[in-house]
């Protein structure tokens, strides 16, 4: 029974951090930018979530999806459309030094100690059928992670700006020529990015309460580095790495003997880096040739 | 003289002359303030070790404090007495417990501890590049970071490892003036400039009979020395080390943020970034707690954070090669752009 117990959880991580993976793979997909700023999108969620504390539930999701898709605009207009077609690792440094930015305005507006989201913690009480244990949260996540990525596999395959995106995503340069317009298609990724990351505020802050300056750091590096390990290229494979991620720590971590919990990371990160010697372009990339990256 | 070696000459001396300088103005401050030039030096010492790897190769890693924190948690423990040790980390291998070394032969065990396991994480990770090498260099920190934060075999654990022998801040500068030594002689060798070649276009490096992956796992172990030095110098600075300081995703971010302001493909670059960013922190720190500039300065606390983030955020989106443009100190040239590389127009949008 545990293992069922241990599969449920890790099936809940892995749904939420596959969220993660989705809102960077689609940025990444049409402008070749890793946005490691996107875990402030999803602190600056948390923070709007504990400011409408006394509000109705439905008052404060509004709110945080209408801040996060604002500073997702913000982004992307102030810091990286200038930025379009620099070198890839200055790309990667810039977004680094707006996480930075923001995450030290977020400590000088809002402190170091940490604001509590209180108003959807009823989420986190238990169902128990037979002997597991399943917190109504695992469930919302799960369910959410299955339709919001729907949503976008539909609006990416059924509409027009979706048929755009892909073209962006296959090869910028000719889509331009043949009439797609960059920077309708790059703000479009970056709102369905920022609509993902209000998602993973609103489900992270119910298992995770208290919001602090470097609140969605964690989550985005691991995304970030399940996105990489699952294949940047596509989308679906972006996604099952993220959701591989999640599930890995939360498994092996269950798995381990309590002795040896402190080194979960770097089973984790072994796993990583064997992964990656193995299928450079990503387990989860279709099986073809990476001769472009390897030297 | 020929203008190749004036150039050489500049491109060597550029940098000198500029980190001996902190270091003597740093020697006739104040002890107070003293603190702030030596932070200077070693913050420069980890940038030139990072540039040695990235600014040669056009690789990114994010790996590097890693073996700046080995090097720092090596040269401490072997410097600390034998009677510390048994109290601050009694449960070290024997060979770091029952021996004890000077400053300069723990900085030399640095930058073997540093060439050591930046040569194995090289030949296991070298044959990756973009994002994938990015990837794996961090899972490397991840798992330094973890090791060291819990395996009391190699270190203090979670507390701090204090009591460490600290040196002057001629030391500091003289290692320094060594790292960027070492960072001009590799770029000026023939196995430097081959790595420069495959930077530029790897394709045709290969063709031209370049071995990619040789030559930068040579890059990256020679950059990993002096990362493990420059750890060490970290340690003697301080006197006091912890995983909190190193290998910590904070310092990995700003020493990578530096190159990159300065300019990441010139040992100038990589030191005018250093200095300049650290100088700054250092400043906007001071201002917090009032400083007297001719008027007096107060800034509220926090400020110094915001300020440097919207700096290093500014440079990069104006000025995405860095403040040098990433080229090296040169005598200024009659017909422009002679030596310029033209910057590429690959920008979508």
């Amino acid at each position: 029974m545990t293992y069922i117990q241990s599969l449920i959880d890790a099936i809940a991580l892995g749904a939420l951090y596959g969220l993660v993976a989705i809102g960077i793979a689609l940025v990444f997909g049409v402008m070749r930018l890793i946005n490691f700023a996107y875990g402030e999108l999803i602190t600056a969620g948390g923070y709007t979530l504990a400011y409408l504390n006394g509000q109705p539930a439905i008052v404060g999701i509004l709110a945080c999806i209408g801040v996060v898709l604002a500073l997702a605009l913000v982004q992307e207009r102030v810091a990286f459309r200038p930025l379009r077609g620099a070198s890839p690792a200055t790309m990667l440094v810039a977004t680094f030094a707006v996480s930075f930015l923001l995450q030290a305005v977020f400590l000088l507006a809002f402190g170091s100690r940490g604001k509590t989201v209180g108003e959807l913690g009823r989420l986190n009480r238990a169902w128990h059928p037979g002997s597991i244990h399943v917190r109504w949260i695992s469930l919302v996540s799960l369910a959410v992670g299955a339709v919001l990525l729907a949503a976008t596999t539909l609006i990416l395959n059924r509409t027009n700006i979706g048929l755009h995106m892909r073209a962006a995503a296959a090869d910028f340069r000719t889509a331009r020529l043949l009439g797609v317009r960059a920077n309708r298609v790059i703000v479009f990724a970056f709102l369905l990015s920022g609509l993902l990351a209000s998602a993973v505020s609103i489900l992270l802050t119910v298992q995770d309460p208290l919001v602090t300056p470097d609140y969605g750091v964690q989550v985005t590096i691991f995304a970030l580095v399940g996105v990489v390990v699952g294949g940047l290229d596509r989308l679906l494979s972006a996604t099952l790495g993220g959701f591989a991620i999640g599930f890995a720590t939360s498994f092996v971590g269950d798995r381990l003997p309590t002795s040896s919990t402190q080194f979960l990371p770097s089973v984790i990160y072994g796993l990583v880096i064997v992964v990656l010697l193995l299928r450079p372009s990503g387990v989860f990339a279709p099986l073809r040739r990476a001769a472009v990256e390897r030297v | 003289m020929t203008r190749r070696y004036v150039d050489g000459t500049l491109e060597l001396l550029g940098p000198l002359v500029l980190v001996a300088a902190v270091g003597v103005v740093g020697h006739f401050t104040s002890s107070a303030r003293q603190l702030e030039f030596e932070n200077a030096l070693v913050q420069t010492a980890i940038v030139v070790a990072i540039y040695i790897f990235i600014g040669n190769s056009g690789v990114i890693s994010f790996g590097h404090i890693s073996f700046v924190a080995l090097g720092a948690y090596l040269a401490g423990e072997m410097t600390l007495g034998a009677q510390q040790k048994s109290f601050v980390v009694p449960n070290l291998f024997p060979l770091l417990r029952d021996h004890t070394v000077g400053i300069v032969p723990s900085l030399a065990l640095a930058a073997a501890v540093g060439l050591v396991y930046a040569l194995v994480v090289g030949i296991a990770l070298m044959r990756l590049s973009g994002l994938p090498a990015g990837i794996a260099t961090f899972a490397v920190l991840g798992i330094t970071y973890n090791l060291l934060s819990y395996w009391t075999r190699i270190g203090p654990g979670v507390q701090a490892l204090p009591l460490i022998p600290q040196s002057g801040i001629w030391t500091l500068t003289v290692g320094t003036l060594v790292a960027v030594a070492v960072a001009f002689a590799y770029q000026r060798s023939r196995v430097g400039r081959r790595l420069r070649a495959t930077r530029e276009d790897p394709a045709a490096a290969q063709a031209a009979g370049i071995d990619i992956y040789r030559h930068r796992v040579v890059a990256f172990a020679l950059s990993g020395a002096v990362a493990g030095f420059a750890g060490g110098m970290l340690v003697h600075e301080l006197g006091t080390i912890s995983t909190a300081q190193v290998p910590d995703l904070q310092l990995t971010f700003i020493t990578l943020a530096m190159l990159v302001v300065g300019g990441v493909r010139s040992l100038w670059g990589a030191v005018v970034g250093a200095l300049l960013i650290s100088g700054l922190d250092q400043f906007l720190g001071d201002a917090e707690q009032t400083i007297h500039i001719g008027f007096r300065l107060h800034l509220p606390a926090g400020t110094r954070l915001v300020t440097i983030g919207a700096v290093m955020a500014l440079v990069l989106i104006l000025r995405p090669s860095g403040i040098t443009g990433g080229r090296e100190v040169r005598l200024p040239r009659r017909g422009g752009s002679h030596g310029r590389i033209a910057a590429v127009p690959t920008a979508p949008g």
